[in-house]
């Protein structure tokens, strides 16, 4: 293009500029209207489960969450025995992870020498890419049969007295489901810790070993301390992944839908689990409908945890000057 | 000396190494816990491996299931791979322009509060647990139209857009801000530096973040099992119908109290776990490789 060509353009369109601009209104326009579709997305999410529970909702009110037994033939459901379930399995398998994690994290932290600190965190995060219908797999097929035979009847002769250490009844227990969820939640829990305590300023760490205490003291002095916030938040998001876990569970739990039992050694059922397990044999309108209840419960409980744990990262990240993870 | 100096001589001494035993068993503890961490993906990765080698065969890829077969017949399960690769490659063609979309709407135009409102809005879809995720589309999609791979793939895709969209944003504050003002001083409007300049230096991680997403849906059931799971037992393309999966058709199987199915199951799990494990490992590579690329335009 000659610059007499140029200058005729110019002369010919007094703004130059719309063209640009019009083309930034539309990125801008297209992206924000993505932006828009996900929390509209989020919404919707929220409206249809609602709306799906409506008749579940109107037929049982809050009774629902404390009537024991799951009945679509009389209809009468309620969601007392998975709320026990989802809350005994997740809070038992946080018991387990948590202690575990925490030794993952400060062993890749402070003590592995430093050539294999790379391949374990990336062997420990492997674990997190394992998806939970094969860990289901292996919880049923291997693990179950392994804990039915030989760590069961040991903790039950040793804890029997604790009415939780019950006689072993099956392979499928609720224990099995707690052992395959402190696997699942594990690598969550010990790869953010970790990266919360690679944080530790070093001069913290040094300073305390230089006054004379030993590398443990220092890390209760210290290391716990500075990071208590983001180690709870990793914690809460942990029992968030526990509480959301539905096929794993679902695989090893046993699926019983009409009684509590402290035992650990007895089958149950989670909420998460017993929606997956009813997938393609919900009778009734009803029944489908208390499915959709149980999946709002469900989302209740995971958008308490989440709020809560975002809640504690952007104070930690607010107070140490990171970005919000 | 009296026994009281002694022992107030001693004390210390005793102290040090009580201190220095508590210690050493925190030591120990740490280390096992490692290792235990290690023998768990070792013991799973090794079941897996050594239950599912051996019915690995070209039958699992190209036969499909035989309903209510009697005695050793030759079945596999190539519905069920056809029918993953259909999904999650719809999925992540919903998932990806509209990720992206997200992450560049937040990251170049956005004011801050809207900014930290769309970011708390992906953090709470990524809590959202998978089946519930499958209860919505279930309402949305299932109940008036019927199962389908369509609404298998919008499941997988609603769980893929929060992943996408969190690390492209990370991705894109990663890009100097000197290339957008460069870019912008030369005159070049505001959407061809965005489009031309800032999306192309994020590319390597975009397609990091899109493998590992890919890696994580390829694997998800519950999603599924209210969407895309009353199949037939023929290879099908077609999405319009619903299609089996292989993370659906492990979840059946292992249900399931027959031993050859029990089998299947297995080898079907390490073809699924080879996968996921690879696209992991390629994921990993090409992070590094983009993180390298964009600390030398930083530079």
């Amino acid at each position: 293009m000659s610059t007499l060509d140029a200058t005729g353009e110019t002369a010919r369109r007094p703004f130059p500029g719309r063209r640009a601009r019009l083309g930034d209104v539309l990125l801008q326009g297209v992206a924000g209207l993505a932006a828009l579709g996900a929390v509209v997305l989020l919404g919707l999410i929220a409206y249809k489960v609602v709306e799906g529970a409506h008749l579940s909702l109107s037929t049982f009110g809050l009774g629902f969450l404390t009537h024991i037994g799951w009945d679509p033939v009389h209809n009468e459901m309620g969601a007392a025995v998975f709320i026990f379930g989802t809350a005994v399995t997740s809070l038992g398998a946080l018991l387990l992870a948590t202690p575990l994690a925490l030794g993952i994290a400060l062993f890749l932290t402070e003590l592995a020498p430093r050539w294999i600190r790379g391949p374990v965190t990336a062997l420990v995060e492997t674990l997190a890419a394992i998806p939970s219908v094969v860990i289901g797999l292996w919880g049923i097929l291997v693990l179950g049969p392994v804990l039915h035979d030989h760590v069961m009847p040991a903790l039950h002769s040793a804890l029997g007295f604790i009415p939780l250490f019950g006689e072993p009844s099956s392979t499928s227990t609720i224990f099995t489901a707690i052992v395959v969820l402190t696997i699942m939640i594990l690598p969550i829990v010990s790869s953010i810790s970790r990266e919360l305590f690679l944080g530790v300023p070093s001069e913290l760490k040094e300073g305390a070993l230089g006054l004379g205490t030993t590398r443990w003291e220092m890390v209760r002095g210290v290391v716990f301390p500075y990071t208590r916030g983001g180690v709870a938040a990793a914690l809460i998001l942990g029992l968030g992944r526990a509480v959301g876990e539905a096929i794993a569970v679902a695989q090893v739990i046993g699926g019983s839908d009409n009684q509590i039992s402290w035992n650990l050694f007895d089958p149950g059922n989670s909420l998460a689990a017993k929606i997956a397990l009813t997938y393609q044999s919900a009778a009734t309108k009803l029944e489908t409908s208390s499915l959709f209840y149980l999946a709002l419960i469900l989302l209740v409980l995971s958008l308490v945890v989440n709020l809560v744990a975002q809640v504690i990262v952007r104070r930690v990240a607010r107070r140490q000057g990171l970005p919000a993870r | 000396m009296s026994a009281a100096d002694l022992s107030a001589l001693q004390r210390p001494n005793d102290r040090l190494r009580r201190r220095r035993i508590v210690n050493r068993t925190m030591e120990v503890a740490a280390w096992l816990a490692g290792a235990i961490g290690v023998a768990i993906l070792g013991i799973v990765v090794w079941s897996v491996a050594k239950r599912g080698a051996s019915q690995l065969n070209l039958d699992l890829l190209t036969k499909t299931q035989v309903p209510f077969a009697i005695g050793n017949v030759h079945q596999g399960l190539a519905n069920a791979f056809v029918g993953t690769l259909v999904l999650v490659g719809l999925a992540t063609l919903m998932a990806l322009p509209f990720g992206i979309l997200v992450a560049t709407y937040v990251n170049e135009f956005a004011p801050r509060l809207v900014r930290n409102g769309v970011g708390l809005t992906l953090d709470i879809l990524n809590g959202i647990p998978a089946i519930v995720i499958g209860i919505f589309v279930f309402g949305l999609i299932v109940v008036a139209h019927g199962q389908s791979g369509y609404a298998g793939a919008f499941a997988l895709a609603v769980l893929m857009l929060p992943l996408v969209a969190r690390s492209t944003i990370e991705v894109l504050a990663l890009v100097p801000g000197s290339l957008r003002e460069a870019s912008l001083g030369l005159g070049v409007p505001r959407w061809r530096t965005t489009l031309g300049i800032v999306l192309p230096q994020a590319i390597g991680g975009i397609l990091t973040a899109t493998v590992l997403a890919v890696a994580r849906i390829a694997g998800e059931t519950a999603p599924l099992l209210f969407t895309s799971s009353i199949v037939g037992t023929q290879v099908d393309f077609n999405p319009s119908h619903a299609l089996q999966t292989v993370p659906v058709a492990i979840f059946e199987l292992s249900e399931s109290a027959d031993p050859n199915d029990h089998a299947r199951a297995w080898a079907a799990a390490l073809v699924l776990l080879l996968f996921i494990l690879f696209t992991s490992l390629t994921a990993r590579w090409l992070a590094t490789r983009s993180r390298r690329k964009l600390g030398r335009a930083a530079r």
